[in-house]
């Protein structure tokens, strides 16, 4: 039916035809049904937003994580294998210049973690040197070095390698491998702190002021795993310093005797 | 919306479809290498650190 109908009868034809206001509409959904449309389409994307923000998160960042840390192991054996500045550690007593921050302080691995736990450790405890292995706490101490060698990881996403740091049980040990040494640490007992108590990584944990002497290690990460209004933290001390030149690495990573 | 870029989309639907989902992986890169990582950092479960004021770390 045309509305080229002669005014007088439009009335006369919409009311002979139920439906005909709705057929002569060009627009087959109101404005009312558009928006809620909209409002839809709008509520399905943010959901599927973040899911993939989820994804991103659980998934994506361990793999990528995952991939740097493996290049951070590459790239630090390829500068001991070439003699080049990666050396870090120092032997007993010595003293070292603080390498810059990114640059690779040595490698950890600790058996309880993981058969094949290695991660790299390096200088700078950012987003960005966390991402890609442990990190070192610029101000402490060097593996080996009178002090406290301190280090930080992630426990949830971005690679989690102190996941399961909960699980380490005392006498555990940690090993760091430099360009010249294997150091072997013992961790001794866990403490759950708050975010603030930097007090744990001094050179005397606890102690601000107290000059150090011995070689302590503390390892750093956010407690509960999923949660971070508090930090789970392991103390320990070296136990032992083996030159790679004259023996073997410490059998439990014997898998790892790389670069001699 | 999505019917919006539904139609303006050259083409057969084959076509359509094939682009809607370049269009679609497209949109998927730029939030995980760009957008999703800035956010990331704002969550909790990033803060492993200690520090004297209860910043980032």
């Amino acid at each position: 039916m045309s509305r080229g109908a002669r005014i007088g009868s439009v009335t006369e034809v919409l009311r002979a035809s139920g439906s005909g206001t709705r057929s002569i509409s060009h627009d087959p959904v109101g404005p009312v049904r558009r928006a809620i449309g909209l409002l839809g389409e709008v509520l399905i994307t943010s959901g599927v937003l973040i899911l993939l923000f989820v994804v991103y998160q659980l998934f994506w960042t361990n793999v990528t994580a995952d991939q740097a840390a493996a290049a951070q192991t590459s790239r630090i054996e390829a500068q001991w294998a070439a003699g080049g500045p990666a050396a870090s550690g120092v032997a007993a007593g010595g003293s070292a210049a603080v390498p810059p921050i990114g640059s690779g302080v040595g490698l950890m691995f600790i058996p309880r973690l993981g058969d094949r736990w290695v991660e790299p450790v390096l200088q700078g405890v950012s987003l960005t040197d966390l991402a890609q292995g442990v990190g070192h706490y610029p101000q402490t101490a060097l593996p080996g070095q009178v002090g406290n060698f301190a280090i930080a990881g992630h426990r949830a996403t971005h690679g989690q390698p102190f996941a399961y740091l909960d699980q380490l049980v005392p006498g555990d040990k940690v090993y760091v491998e430099t360009r010249a040494s294997w150091y072997t640490y013992v961790v001794d007992r866990m403490q759950i702190v708050l975010p603030t108590d930097v007090g744990v990584i001094l050179p005397v944990p606890g102690q601000p002021g107290v000059a150090p002497s011995g070689r302590l290690i503390t390892l750093t990460t956010c407690n509960p795993r999923w949660g971070s209004w508090q930090r789970l933290i392991w103390f320990g001390h070296l136990v032992s310093v083996t030159s790679k030149a004259d023996s073997p690495p410490p059998a439990a990573v014997a898998w790892a005797g790389n670069t001699s | 919306m999505y019917a919006w870029i539904w139609h303006r989309l050259p083409g057969p639907w084959p076509v359509r479809t094939l682009l809607g989902l370049v269009l679609l992986l497209l949109v998927v890169v730029v939030l995980f290498t760009l957008v999703f990582p800035a956010v990331s950092g704002w969550l909790p479960i990033d803060r492993v650190t200690l520090t004297p004021t209860t910043g980032a770390g």
